[in-house]
Order: C-alpha cells, then structure tokens, then sequence
C-alpha cells in the first residue's frame, strides 16, 4: 500500500502541506464562485419557469433539459477549447467557474422551480387579490413558503457541485483532485499515493458530509412535521 | 466560420466515425454494466444498514453507513484515480480485445470497478428510500404468516421495494452515464475521450492543417447530441412511468 504506514512518506505530505492547502482553496474558490453563477441562473430559470408564460417556459426547459441531459466534463472541454482556439484562453479556474455555475444552474432552476410550485395556487391569486405586484408577492408571500422545501435539495445540489470541482483536471487542473494527482505522479514529490489521497480524500468528506448530512436531517424532520399537519391520511403535493 | 465545411467534411471520414461510435457503445455497456453490479451491490448495503439493528449485527449496519457516506461524499474521479493505482486485475481483463490493448483494457476494468463502487453507494440511498415506503405492516403480517425474514425480503418487501423505485433507478442511469464520461481522465475508451481525441489531431482530418473553433463545436456538439438523444429518451420514459402511476 505504497507508504500508508511509512512514516517518510507521511512526512512528505506534511513538506507540502501547501500544494493541499493551494487546492483546497481553488477548490473553494471554484466552488463559490460557480455557486454564485449558478444561484443567478437558477433563480433566472425558475422564475422563468413558473412564469406561466409559454415562451419563457419553453426557454427554461431547453435550458434544463440540455444540459441536464449532457455531461459536465463535455460541457467544460467544450468551453475551454471553443474559447481557447478562438484565441481567448480563459484560464482554468475562470473555465471552471463559468462551467460548473451553468451546469449546477440548470439544476437548481429544477430545485425552485418545484418549491415554487409546492405553494398552493391559492397564494398566488390571494397575492394578487391583495394588490401585490409580482417582485412583493415573491418576496413576501411565495419564497417564504418555499424555502424549506427548496433549501434541502439545494444543498444536495451544493455538494455535488463541490465533488464536480474535480472535473477541472481534465482542462489541466488546479483544483484539490488535480493537484493531489500531479503531487503523487511528479517527479520530486513521487510515490506517497496511500497517504496524499487519504488526506485529499479526507478534506472532501469533511466538506462535504456535514452538508449532506444536514440536508437529510432536514429533510426527514420536515417530512414528519408534514405528517403531523396532514394526519387524516391525505398527502401532502409535493 | 468559413472552416465549418472542413470540420463537418470529418465526420464523413468512415475511420473516425467507427472510432466515436464504439466510444458510444462503450459509454452505454459500461453504464449498463455499472448499474447492474451497482443494484446488487446497493441492494446489499441498504438491507444492511436498515435491518441490522441488533447488537450481533450492528456491526455490518455501521460498515455500510461508513461506505454509503464514503463513497457519497468523496468525487468519483478520486476513486478512479485510487483504483487506477489500487485495484487489483483479474487475468481475464489483462489481454487485447474488444479492440483495445491490453493496457486499456486493464485501465477499462479498474475505472469501471471505481464507477460500481461509487454508484452503488448512490443507489444503496435508494434502495433504502423504496425499502422505507413499504408499510411495516407488509412485514408483520409476513410474520404472523410464519415466513422467515429471508423470505419476507425475497417474497413481500424487495418486489415491491423494486416497483416503487424503477424510476429513480432509471434517473440514476442516466446519471451514470454522464459519470461514465469521467473514464475520460485516464484512458480513451468511451465516447467523451474518444471525442477529445479526434478533436486533438483535427488538423490532419479536416484538411487545414490546423484545428480551428469549428472543429470544436461540430465533434463536441455531435457528442453532445448524442449524449441529449439518449440521456433524454430515458428521462422521457421515466416521466411518462411517473404519469401512468
């Protein structure tokens, strides 16, 4: 098990704890920003979505479908070499950004596309009645309402968003996965494959688990207070 | 875009055009195959960690939480890279065939077997959501009928685990072979890799001696077409699956 209990090549990992620390914080960094493109477009997608207009309907459902339905390593080799041979190189970590956001994009437009639609019709037309506009009746009546069924999912969204980062590798990588490869593979730093992936590895789940694990906690609790509402047997839409 | 021609005039080439059609057959049966030993694999580790409860056996429940949780929150590019160094091959997978060399066919194996153990912790999580929407009742009464607890899971509570969740399993299908395409980042054997191939020695295809964004669009949009084509056909049969009930 190429050095998992040499001492050497622990040390080793501790000699570049900073090669590990770098990726980490690309990782993040990649992480973040994408999030932020990706909340964007979601929110953009979902309003668009449960618009009730056919055309911006129709837009946010190609939008979905096609890249739901593609690869995320496509799309990023697509953008990276479609940009790079028409003489704009974006760099790696901007390829990153701007792949993962509209690749998690479409899938938290899914995400509040279907909270907004778990609020019953009723609310709209309440809203409405009221005198709210379409910005007001968002803000105050239906986001409210929907967040909780929309956090759960989307935090299931987030974390793989943060597993995708690793991705990056195949544009040439600067994020935690690449830089741990190129750490067990090169030349000076060779060969300590047991102990650099179990760090790397470690510094995934303990991102990641907390996150995950939240969400499913969340999710179940949310599901019994559901049964406690409804309790004469009817289900509740979801 | 006066080069479209030349880039499209590459697809007409026979050669290549046999090269990215094998990569989509490798991209459907390594998914298929994936899915498979994942569902049994999967099967397993939910049983597990929902019936194991009591002290003899609380032990494997702990394991397959461990693994569940592992495996879901870790990339699968690193369990490719870990089994590419790791994972032991059996002979039969050591040799030339299905047209690749030997040393594909060996980078094949561990990326697959790297694929199946991420994805069934994907799908032991399913599993278990199917197997936690049959009515405890369905057990009891198993009981009261003198069945053992082998038969209750075989005969009552795995058929109707498996009828609830087809259509997830079909969902995750189709996410596994998008996840399929992450072979590419260790070996040239399916559709994405192949595809990125053809497109690094575009220059002495398409005539011009040199690749230009055109060559980029057509090769990535034919492979992202024929991803579209088949991820969405399935995701259509799971919707109209989900309207008949």
């Amino acid at each position: 098990m190429s050095g998992l209990f040499s001492p050497r090549a622990w040390n080793k990992i501790w000699l570049y704890k900073d090669t590990f620390l770098l990726g980490f914080l690309n990782t993040i960094k990649t992480a973040f920003v994408a999030l932020l493109i990706a909340l964007a477009l979601g929110i953009i997608f979902g309003l668009m979505a449960t618009s009730g207009k056919k055309i911006l309907k129709a837009i946010s459902r190609m939008y979905v479908e096609v890249i739901q339905n593609t690869p995320v390593l496509l799309q990023m080799c697509f953008l990276y070499y479609a940009l790079a041979f028409a003489g704009h190189s974006p760099g790696i970590i901007v390829t990153g950004f701007l792949a993962l956001g509209i690749y998690t994009g479409a899938y938290m437009a899914e995400v509040i596309r279907t909270g907004i639609e778990s609020v019953p019709k009723g609310q709209f037309e309440a809203a409405q009645a009221q005198g709210f506009g379409y910005a007001a009746q968002m803000f105050y009546i239906i986001i409210p309402q929907s967040i909780k069924v929309i956090l759960p999912p989307m935090t299931n969204v987030v974390v793989n968003m943060i597993k995708n980062t690793s991705c990056l590798y195949i544009v040439g990588g600067a994020d935690l996965l690449s830089l741990t490869y190129s750490f067990v593979t090169g030349e000076n730093t060779g060969g300590s494959y047991a102990p650099a992936y179990i760090v790397c590895g470690a510094i995934f789940f303990l991102i990641c688990f907390p996150l995950s694990s939240f969400a499913s906690m969340w999710e179940t609790s949310l599901k019994k207070r559901d049964s406690k509402v409804f309790q004469n047997g009817r289900p509740k839409e979801a | 875009m006066g080069t479209l021609g030349n880039s499209f005039s590459m697809l007409k080439n026979p050669a290549i055009l046999k090269f990215i059609m094998q990569g989509v057959l490798f991209t459907m049966i390594i998914s298929v195959a994936a899915v498979l030993f994942s569902i049994v694999i999967g099967t397993g580790l939910a049983l597990l960690r929902n019936y194991c409860t009591n002290k003899k056996t609380g032990i494997l429940k702990v394991l397959s939480v461990i693994y569940i949780e592992l495996f879901r929150n870790t990339p699968l590019l690193f369990w490719i890279f870990i089994c590419v160094v790791f994972c032991p091959v059996p002979g039969f997978a050591n040799k030339q065939m299905f047209g690749l060399s030997s040393v594909n066919n060996k980078l094949l194996f561990k990326a697959t077997v790297a694929l199946i153990l991420y994805t069934s912790g994907v799908i032991a999580e399913i599993v278990r959501g199917g197997l936690n929407s049959v009515a405890s009742g369905q057990v009891e009464a198993g009981y009261s009928q003198g069945f053992s607890m082998l038969q209750i899971l075989w005969y009552i509570v795995l058929p109707q685990t498996f009828r609830s969740i087809i259509p997830t399993l079909l969902s995750q299908v189709i996410t596994t072979i998008k996840d399929s395409s992450f072979l590419a980042n260790v070996a040239v054997i399916e559709l994405m890799a192949r595809t990125k191939q053809v497109l690094s020695s575009a220059n002495r295809y398409n005539g011009l001696n040199a690749i230009n964004v055109s060559d980029v669009f057509v090769l990535f949009g034919v492979a992202a077409a024929i991803y579209f084509v088949i991820n969405f056909s399935i995701s259509m049969t799971v919707r109209n699956m989900q309207k008949a009930r």
